[in-house]
């Protein structure tokens, strides 16, 4: 079937929901032209990534991959969750550079030559430590039960990291503000302010 | 019977904590088995009709496309007849058979699968696939009450029929000096959980594995063995995490066949991971419900007559009764009560219980009708609710268990400060904010289900302790760690609770708030039976009683010493009624120009019987009042009757709180055990944590504004609009 004749049988097999309002024209929008698209196939390439202080290098990647799908599925670094994959529950927060970055966002092609930090790695200062030795943060969270579930936690922890960081967590309001990118279904976010308060004055402090 | 002393009533921080902070925990799309190929799904794009034509040739021909399965491709599968319906099933119907002909029964159906080498490949190639349908022009995609029709007498059999009566309450209705009569609406709503359904599935030769996002390990491996006609011992399920799902994994949907199938089609290990807006189509939800409430009461404040009548919207291909009117017709002493419950078939996928499934649902109905009685009687929101307290439940003429609900409402509306409210509505201010305080009974039945468990010691001197229950996030791990280290006299750090296993201690569905009182005394009988092995082997050896548990075993010359334990049903629970209680408090500040709400705080006061440990149980109690302001404020599944589909699929656009929405919350537990549910003294917490929240923010926003919001959620434009 070519795609003239596709779009004529979409067209006429959707028109007969379609309300009387609507127009045929509005229809074309729910079927993408197949020819066009199968001609979009992406290229793959190799190439290395810095995680955690390491240079990871990836087999032959369709260059579309995200920095998320890249850290789980290609490295199994699956300390990093996938919850909606479309930048809304920051679920997939890494830092690349120390910034806070939602990986789902991001292509993974694009992360060469960067630092980027996952949770797996975040025990370790600088390297240095083992993964044994857990961040304040990671401590708090224990402390104040900031999970139930547990699966918003990695993203929790490294956004809260850089909220700590970026001088955003001076009141309860502002962690509240600045960390309303996380979202917790259980609905731990009082013991995720408090442990992310704690650990903002500790700092401040040393 | 329960120790004075040991680690119960304490709170120790979650034993799986560090794995959860350090990413080690490992969810079901995490398990890599050597060879793992990725699937996507393809899905219906029409409410109702038939496949005319299904065209993958394009796909197939994406790169790393290793299979392309549609009904037209997928072999024929056995789905054998259930020996019994599983407790997670609805009361009727049939579930879905996937790939089985080309019939759509809802709009993001799934009707084929990819499968290719990474994920995005998978997802490439499935969106290449066209479809040609033959629409049904008619397509039952509009709530529209008319067409309800009775619950079946499948429903009656599980206590959901169609209709109860006690005495004549529309007589008495019409009768009565004081009358509410109004109708609520409660939207359809997504469970949401953070993790998304994923199934990892490997078969080695007639053998399966699975690595499923499930509820109940158990149920999952006799599902899909009944779906492929093969012995349950041959499949094995596996989750030893789940990522939240407050009722969307009990029961074992059809992607979980389509990855076993793709799997078996494919010869490789295949993960298929649902996509954030396929969890609106492909797991179940919270039903839409519309409500009418008559409540009349004397002119002091008496019930005398008590009317709940509820429609829901279920699918065309299965019957989902929910309990929405069991807690509505137990809550309150009145002579005359009548509950009607209909059923709404659409096009949809099938709804599912979801936290305080129906519970929650009748409660926001009867919660808020019973603050507008206070309102017409002139009298105090807990004034009436204490008037009315039911010594029995009334519904099924049993004594509770135990009841602590004046007990809650005592100490709940304490520690609010409860006595500051002036009773008026629009009559208290923080600067240029109306304040309103609310508040609403909360209740949720409390059962126990049979349970075994293992329990094992090592010559290390450690213990393993084994039960195939689960733990989506209340805490299972970390209780039953206290459970069994408080009846082994073990320390804490020397016992490991594991679960999430077929080839554990059968155990049923981690769900309806049954976990702690089901599992824990099966580990409770687990432990103690190890003890006796323990004794005997002293003997035998004739080992004094003050040398340590490892040094017998190695006397003994033991490797390992093992025990199993159950614990079944009590019958007296039949004589009893169990439930758990709680009243919930609330302080709302409403913007009077913008209509926003801020909650500016919520208290909970909880009759759950024994706690266990109360520093988890504070985090499911808050986070159920999250969920609850959720429900009142923000949810709402927006639907496209014209397509019967989800116009908000995602969590952007389907709100849930964030942080920004949640400030000071509270719970608190009144003290108390329940001895005839088990041993224990626990009764459920879990669903008890959203009930009852919703209608105290909805009463609360009612004493801020004197607008009464009925439809839920309440968003500014209702606020506005009525003032």
């Amino acid at each position: 079937m070519n795609r003239r004749n596709f779009l004529a049988t979409a067209l006429a097999a959707g028109s007969a929901m379609l309300t009387p309002e609507s127009s045929a024209g509005e229809m074309s929008h729910f079927e993408p032209p197949t020819a066009a698209r199968e001609a979009d196939a992406v290229q793959t390439m190799t190439f290395a990534l810095t995680i955690n202080g390491a240079e990871h290098q990836l087999p032959e990647t369709p260059v579309n991959t995200t920095l998320l799908d890249c850290l789980r599925d290609s490295l199994h670094l699956t300390g990093t969750k996938k919850g909606c994959g479309l930048g809304q529950c920051g679920a997939c927060t890494v830092l690349v550079d120390g910034r806070r970055v939602k990986s789902c966002l991001c292509l993974a092609v694009m992360q060469q030559g960067k630092q980027i930090t996952t949770i797996e790695g975040l025990g370790r200062p600088e390297g240095l430590g083992t993964p044994e030795e857990l961040h304040p943060l990671q401590a708090a969270f224990i402390e104040h039960d900031a999970f139930q579930c547990g699966y918003c936690t990695s993203g929790q922890i490294m956004s809260g990291v850089a909220c700590i960081h970026e001088g955003h967590a001076g009141s309860d309001d502002e962690v509240r503000e600045w960390m309303s990118g996380n979202l917790c279904r259980c609905g731990a976010y009082t013991n995720i302010v408090a442990a992310v308060r704690e650990v903002a004055r500790r700092s401040a402090s040393a | 019977m329960i120790e004075a002393h040991g680690t119960i009533g304490s709170s120790v921080p979650r034993v799986d904590g560090r794995d959860k902070v350090t990413g080690r925990a490992k969810y079901a799309a995490e398990f890599a088995p050597e060879g793992l190929a990725y699937a996507a799904l393809i899905e219906s794009t029409i409410a109702a009709g038939a496949i005319r034509r299904i065209e993958t040739a394009s796909a197939k021909r994406a790169p790393g496309v290793l299979l392309v399965l549609t009904h037209e491709n997928a072999p024929k599968l056995p789905y054998l007849p259930a020996k019994e319906r599983p407790a997670v099933e609805p009361v009727a119907g049939e579930a879905l058979r996937v790939l089985q002909d080309a019939r759509i029964l809802f709009n993001g159906q799934p009707i084929g699968v990819v499968v290719a080498r990474t994920q995005s490949q998978a997802e490439y190639a499935a969106s290449l696939v066209r479809v040609e349908y033959d629409v049904d022009t008619n397509p039952l995609t509009r709530f529209d009450p008319a067409n309800a029709k009775p619950a079946s007498a499948a429903a009656e059999k599980k206590g959901r029929g169609p209709e109860s009566r006690q005495g004549d309450a529309d007589g008495a209705f019409a009768a009565a000096a004081h009358r509410v009569d109004q109708t609520y609406v409660q939207p359809r709503e997504h469970h949401s959980a953070m993790e998304p359904h994923a199934t990892v599935a490997q078969w080695q030769g007639d053998k399966l594995t699975l690595w499923d996002k499930t509820q109940w390990v158990y149920n999952d491996a006799d599902e899909i063995a009944r779906v492929f006609g093969i012995p349950s011992e041959s499949v094995h399920v596996i989750n030893p995490y789940i990522g939240g799902a407050f009722g969307s994994a009990l029961r074992t949907w059809p992607h979980v066949t389509l990855a076993a199938l793709a799997a078996r089609q494919s010869g490789r290990a295949v993960r298929l991971e649902l996509s954030r807006r396929q969890l609106f189509y492909s797991i179940g939800f919270r039903p839409r419900a519309e409500q009418r409430v008559q409540l009349g009461a004397d002119a002091d404040g008496h019930l005398q007559a008590l009317i709940q009548e509820a429609v829901a919207q279920t699918s065309t291909y299965e019957e989902f009764a929910d309990a929405t009117l069991d807690v509505p017709a137990s809550t309150y002493a009145s002579a005359n009560r009548r509950t009607k419950y209909s059923l709404l078939p659409m096009n949809t996928n099938t709804p599912t219980p979801m936290r305080g499934p129906g519970h929650a649902t009748g409660l926001i109905a009867q919660e808020i009708a019973m603050d507008e009685l206070a309102v017409e009687l002139g009298l105090d929101p807990i004034e009436l609710r204490l008037r009315n307290f039911a010594e029995r439940n009334p519904r099924k003429d049993l004594p509770w268990s135990s009841n602590g609900l004046r007990a809650c409402y005592r100490a709940g509306a304490e520690r609010f400060g409860w006595d500051k409210r002036s009773p008026q509505p629009r009559s208290m201010r923080s600067g240029r904010h109306l304040v309103g305080m609310g508040m609403a009974t909360a209740m949720n039945p409390a059962p126990r289900y049979p349970s075994s468990a293992s329990a094992t010691l090592f010559a290390d001197g450690t213990a393993v302790v084994r039960s195939a229950t689960s733990d989506m996030g209340p805490g299972t791990y970390t209780a039953m760690t206290q459970i069994a280290a408080d009846a082994l006299g073990m320390p804490l750090a020397k016992v490991r609770f594991e679960l999430g296993d077929s080839r554990m201690p059968i155990a049923k569905e981690h769900g309806g708030s049954t976990t702690t009182a089901s599992i824990g005394p099966a580990v409770r009988a687990a432990c103690a039976a190890l003890l006796e092995k323990l004794h005997t082997v002293r003997t035998q050896f004739q080992l004094p009683q003050a040398e340590t548990n490892d040094v017998v075993l190695r006397h003994a010359g033991l490797e390992i010493l093992e025990a199993q334990g159950k614990a079944e049903s009590a019958e007296e629970q039949k004589q009893y009624s169990t439930y758990s209680f709680g009243a919930v408090f609330a302080e709302v500040h409403v913007d009077p120009d913008f209509g926003t709400v801020r909650v500016a705080r919520i208290v909970g006061a909880y009759d759950a019987g024994r706690i266990i440990n109360p520093r988890l149980a504070h985090s499911q109690c808050i986070g159920g009042m999250v969920q609850g302001i959720g429900m009142a404020l923000l949810e709402e599944t927006a639907w496209d009757e014209r397509f019967g589909r989800v116009v908000n699929a995602n969590i952007a656009e389907y709100l849930i709180p964030v942080s920004a929405d949640v400030i000071d919350l509270d719970a608190v537990f009144v003290p108390g055990e329940d001895t005839v549910l088990s041993s224990l003294g626990s009764k459920g917490l879990a669903e008890l944590g959203l009930c009852g929240v919703a209608p105290a923010l909805v009463n609360a926003v009612w004493h801020a504004t004197k607008v009464r919001v009925r439809h839920l959620p309440v968003t500014p434009d209702k606020l506005l609009l009525a003032t």
